[in-house]
């Protein structure tokens, strides 16, 4: 049983990982809390359902395309939604959980409520230590480490990465060395829904599909990066790993209370906001420094 | 006020009272309110099988009520149920009160019919429940007859009845991994979803696969949206089970159905899974839910009588699926209130409940005949059993979904065996046979 909770809580944890790092960048650089970003992984997911079951393109190009498509309607959503906004959270706040409901809708529209599924880029399993594993899941947990090493690329190497940094660590600051802070942020909106996109092309296939399905995957993320600190993508990743873990042990210690597992993981962000308020590796406020 | 004035004012009460109290039997058409979650394939059987009944019964020239012909006339509307038992109950008020339709058909959950059914109570129109099982919808008609008197359940039995079913399709598949496997007991494992109307099917379970010759290695309860079940799955592989008992009504019957399949864990999967009773589970499974078992009313090329394939072709040839449940508008309307209307020459509703519950009529998926209590009074539940309704037992075989029950099922003893047409044996899947053949 042991070996079965380190696989699944790995894997779990990956997926969260995957959802939770575009949410805490954009957090982080911006301030925006994106209620919309597992929208946007919503209908990443769609989109790879269409052009891989309706028009019957290869699963690999499909992914490629619809990133790229969902990236720039997360810009575009950006640019006419939340960056007229911006500064004002609570405005911010509303007008994604608005665009959130707003793409649920068009995707019920186009696709009813039917549950609907997308193919494994590679079907199958292999076995870890006498555990089962899916094929797809091992490339979750590879994308996952992909997407670490190059946001980790990205920002200590490039001096993109140096701008966001710095706009992460004080937006005004940044500003005065000629740094212009709206266009970082644009750009870091546009990486993260990006992430959220690939997110959709590696877990839709494990999920099932339907216009509600964003609504389970905000809460987990919500609490991720509350239990690893908002804007810290360091704390997400462990933060997602810690929740991956504790809902794998839910599930193998108590099967009867298998539907516990998410009241635990929130339960889980409740004490952590009672005990450290700023997360594991939470940054603090810009009113609080 | 001028004589010009109250010769306005009583011409125009005259023409209100025209236009707003025309009694029913002076109207042309009968109207017939739809009503379910219309975004999503139960809501769309509600309309799609109403829509059949209605342009049936309209090519004949409508139903003859006393000397006169009338059409039918539906109505829909989205009680958007799923998400909101408000929004059933303003949509059930908007159909009685704006569309003012004569009578209800549909309902699918049994938190929104309960709603429903006490707004269509308050307005004395006859409801036709074609999707909630609760037995509390009957209940409140044998315990407050005056009132609920308008309420007939039309589909499906309740669900006392789906769980008897299910035992049985448990029993008669326990009985053949026995005797195909060689194994003394079976190991069962019950995993129904988190929800209030699983509940006691658990506890029935319980108490019922352990009398079937069954050990119960455990329970698991996984959430009715659960995106990921492997850990579950995990669990039931190391605990040996050979027999998976699902009491699912949700997505996660998908999910547990294909990541069941991609697995390949060693275990038969029996019981209600409601997403596999429809056609598009077999490509929202990725192809890996063959072999799964449910319970269900109808299949292509299973006839439980004559009205059967005609319904079942007809609809697939029009709608190009296999119709689910909730497609027994069509019965509710054709078969139930069409004829009662013409035998009772009026669509007064308390003339027509004196009909209809005393009917015994076929449907396309058997017969019609609403039972009494134990004290005698009508509760308006439909009668479960041998030569009335039974419902199948579906397996998918190879991307088709295949009748496997009844199969020379023997409801009692000195009673003839029963194998509906169409119907063909319950395969094992091969990795269970290869896993557990002696």
């Amino acid at each position: 049983m042991i070996l079965d909770i380190i696989v699944t809580g790995i894997i779990s944890g990956s997926i969260y990982a995957v959802l939770a790092v575009g949410f805490s960048l954009i957090f982080g650089v911006a301030r925006i809390v994106n209620i919309a970003h597992t929208a946007f992984y919503m209908v990443a997911a769609y989109g790879i359902y269409f052009g891989t079951q309706r028009l019957g393109w290869h699963p690999f190009w499909c992914m490629i395309l619809t990133v790229a498509l969902v990236t720039l309607i997360g810009l575009l959503c950006y640019k006419a939604i939340i960056d007229p906004i911006r500064e004002h959270e609570a405005a911010v706040l509303i007008a994604t959980i608005a665009l959130a409901m707003a793409m649920q809708e068009v995707m019920l529209l186009i696709f009813s409520g039917s549950y609907l599924s997308v193919p494994s880029l590679l079907r199958g399993y292999f076995k870890v230590l006498g555990v089962k594993v899916f094929y797809q899941q091992l490339i979750t947990f590879g994308v996952v480490l992909m997407i670490l090493m190059g946001l980790w690329a990205l920002l200590m190497k490039t001096r993109l990465g140096v701008a966001i940094r710095a706009t992460a660590d004080d937006r005004e600051v940044a500003n005065l060395m000629g740094i212009n802070e709206s266009r970082v942020a644009m750009i870091t909106m546009g990486i993260s829904v990006g992430l959220a996109a690939v997110a959709g092309a590696v877990v839709a296939p494990l999920s099932t599909l339907n216009p509600f399905m964003w609504m389970h995957p905000l809460i987990m993320m919500m609490a991720v990066v509350v239990l690893g600190g908002l804007g810290s993508i360091k704390g997400s990743f462990t933060g997602a790993y810690i929740l991956g873990f504790a809902e794998a042990l839910v599930v193998f210690l108590t099967p009867k209370g298998a539907f516990l597992k998410d009241a635990v993981a929130l339960s889980i962000m409740i004490l952590v906001l009672l005990i450290r308020p700023e997360g594991l590796f939470g940054i603090y406020f810009e009113e609080e420094r | 006020m001028t004589k010009k004035r109250i010769g306005m004012i009583f011409l125009a009460s005259v023409f209100i009272f025209t236009f707003f109290a025309v009694p029913a039997w002076s109207k042309d058409v009968i109207k017939i309110g739809v009503i379910g979650p219309m975004n999503f394939l139960q809501g769309k059987g509600h309309w799609n099988g109403a829509t059949m009944a209605a342009e049936e019964l309209n090519a004949k020239g409508g139903i003859l009520v006393g000397k006169k012909r009338m059409k039918v006339e539906i109505i829909k509307a989205d009680s958007n149920e799923f998400l909101s038992i408000t929004d059933a109950t303003n949509a059930m008020e908007r159909l009685l009160t704006r569309d003012k339709v004569d009578f209800v058909v549909g309902g699918f959950r049994s938190e929104a019919v309960l709603a429903m059914q006490d707004i269509a109570m308050d307005y004395k129109k006859i409801f036709i429940d074609c999707g909630a099982a609760h037995p509390e919808l009957c209940l409140k008609v044998s315990k407050n007859y005056k009132r609920y008197k308008y309420f007939f359940r039309g589909t499906p039995f309740n669900s006392y009845y789906l769980a008897k079913t299910c035992f049985i399709h448990a029993g008669t598949v326990g009985a053949i991994l026995r005797k195909a496997l060689g194994l003394k007991k079976i190991m069962a494992a019950i995993v129904g979803e988190k929800a209030m109307w699983v509940d006691p099917m658990i506890g029935a379970a319980k108490k019922v696969l352990p009398k079937m010759g069954m050990e119960i290695v455990g329970i698991w309860r996984p959430s009715p949206v659960a995106t990921d079940v492997t850990a579950e799955l995990s669990a039931i592989q190391r605990s040996g089970a050979q027999f998976i008992f699902t009491i699912f009504s949700s997505s996660v019957g998908i999910t547990f159905a294909r990541q069941a399949g991609e697995l390949k864990i060693p275990a038969v999967q029996v019981g209600i899974n409601v997403e596999a009773q429809k056609d598009g589970f077999w490509e929202a499974t990725q192809g890996n839910g063959n072999y799964v078992m449910t319970l269900n009313t109808y299949c292509r090329g299973v006839e439980y009588n004559e009205l059967t394939r005609p319904f079942v072709e007809g609809y697939a040839r029009r709608f190009g699926e296999t119709p689910t449940y909730t497609a027994d508008t069509y019965a509710a309307i054709k078969y139930g209130l069409a004829p009662t209307i013409e035998m009772a020459g009026t669509l007064d509703a308390d003339k027509l409940v004196k009909v209809l519950e005393k009917r015994v009529y076929k449907v396309p998926s058997g017969k019609v005949k609403y039972m009494v209590d134990e004290k005698g009074r009508q509760t308006h539940d439909l009668t479960w059993g041998p030569g009335y309704l039974t419902s199948l037992g579906v397996q998918w075989q190879d991307g088709t979904q295949r009748g496997v029950w009844p199969y020379k099922w023997k409801p009692a003893e000195g009673v003839p065996e029963i194998t509906y047409k169409g119907i063909v044996p319950y395969k094992i899947p091969p990795w269970v046979i290869a896993k557990y053949k002696k």
